[in-house]
């Protein structure tokens, strides 16, 4: 069974490599996004110092719904998802080692690009990191629920749209503890209660979102 | 816990797939109904029908991917459970889509569909795997830029690397020339005559099929 998720993860990243140009796409919106507040905002670096984790975590927060619509949509277009739904291991297992993967992909190196964007907002480095750390916590949540949308809007026309109108409200408590994180960082405040909270969302998540994403995978291949 | 696969050359008493009075609808429609059949080892059950007869749709019931309405499928004269794993141990499919990733090569297709097939997956059986249905298995080309009857050659290629004893396919001989028809249904008989089985959705029938079902619209 860890073989299949092994199997699966890195299965999923030979891919992404293989397609790295929308893999790059979604970065390079979320650098792009980042980099246009401090241009229309204004030079003042209180202000911006002051909006930097939100904005950073908008953009995050859009950038892996970007991603996301890809999910599952060349695998249900060529029959590899029957494939998968066919093989003799847990859909929900399959389900996590793919989103995973998305995460490996479009969240990581999201959370890594982070501190050098903070640069732009002024934000000193160690509150930065800690932003990151937020991030680290925090995208897994976005990917898992992301998951669920992509599976149960695979197939609908206009998939891409519904997803982000589906998922986004679902992720708001993340993007508050996360943006809160930051800002507490920023402030020189413990940023342990948020953290926390992001936590308990990931625990939640990884527990509940696999299983909801099998469940709409099947709906959706019906 | 495990019942016994039904490899090359395993008696067994019980019918090993069975339906009785499989029914399914789609929209209040029905699709099929009444579907009646029970399958043994070697045997090879053969669906005939126009298009938009329900082949494909009884297909997937068969291999799970949808739940039917009414009637039941009996494995071992056990009712199926959903997602059953000793079943879906024992199934390949191979639908209208390959269920192949476009930007892999077909080496790489089924060293991950044997890796997930639980099957030893080293580069010597793909090789002999892809030679079977005369693919190279060096090639590095990109699937995607595979003819389509090229694409359908490493799907089959995947039913000799899984070696399941339940094939369920879905016109396999669409889009192969008559060269790769053939290298298929000597495939095909030689599974049989090694006890394995099959259920085929063909518009045109195949010879060796012991048991016809013809689907009317």
């Amino acid at each position: 069974m860890r073989q299949a998720f092994l199997a699966i993860v890195l299965h999923d990243l030979a891919l992404a490599w293989r397609r790295r140009g929308s893999v790059a796409a979604s970065l390079l919106f979320f650098v792009i996004a980042c980099s246009l507040f401090p241009l229309a905002v204004g030079p003042e670096p209180q202000q911006l110092r002051a909006l930097a984790p939100g904005i950073l975590w908008v953009a995050a927060l859009l950038a892996s719904m970007l991603s996301l619509s890809r999910l599952f949509v060349q695998e249900h277009a060529d029959g590899s998802l029957e494939q998968l739904l066919l093989s003799p291991h847990p859909l929900a297992l399959i389900a996590l080692a793919k989103t995973c993967a998305h995460w490996l992909t479009s969240g990581l190196p999201l959370l890594l690009l982070t501190p050098l964007l903070a640069q732009q907002y002024s934000l000193p480095a160690a509150p930065a990191l800690l932003l990151s750390l937020s991030l680290l916590i925090g995208t897994p949540v976005l990917s898992l629920i992301g998951a669920v949308g992509a599976a149960l809007t695979l197939g609908v026309r206009g998939g891409a749209v519904l997803l982000c109108i589906l998922v986004l409200p679902l992720c708001t408590p993340v993007l508050i503890f996360g943006a809160g994180a930051g800002a507490a960082a920023d402030a020189g405040l413990s940023v342990v209660p948020q953290l926390s909270l992001l936590g308990a969302c990931l625990a939640l998540a990884l527990f509940l979102c696999p299983l909801a994403t099998a469940a709409s995978l099947r709906i959706s291949l019906e | 816990m495990h019942r016994p696969h039904p490899g090359p050359a395993v008696d067994s008493a019980a019918a090993t797939l069975s339906a009785r009075g499989l029914a399914f609808s789609r929209g209040g429609r029905p699709v099929f109904e009444g579907i009646d059949f029970e399958l043994w080892p070697g045997q090879m059950l053969q669906l005939l029908g126009a298009n938009g007869s329900g082949k494909t749709t009884l297909l997937r019931v068969l291999g799970g991917l949808l739940p039917p309405d009414e009637g039941e499928l009996c494995w071992f004269d056990e009712p199926l459970r959903p997602a059953d794993p000793d079943f879906l141990q024992s199934v390949a499919y191979v639908g209208h889509a390959n269920g192949i990733d476009a930007d892999l090569t077909g080496a790489e297709n089924l060293r991950f569909a044997a890796r997930m097939g639980g099957v030893d997956g080293s580069p010597e059986r793909i090789g002999a795997a892809l030679r079977s249905v005369r693919l190279d298995p060096s090639s590095t080309t990109p699937v995607r830029a595979l003819s389509q009857g090229q694409r359908r050659r490493v799907a089959l290629a995947r039913l000799a690397l899984l070696q399941r004893s339940l094939w369920l396919l879905d016109e396999p001989l669409s889009s192969l020339d008559a060269d790769a028809g053939d290298l298929f249904l000597a495939q095909l008989s030689t599974h049989l005559h090694s006890g394995g089985m099959a259920v085929v959705a063909t518009h045109e029938p195949l010879a060796g099929a012991a048991q016809t079902l013809r689907l009317q619209g």
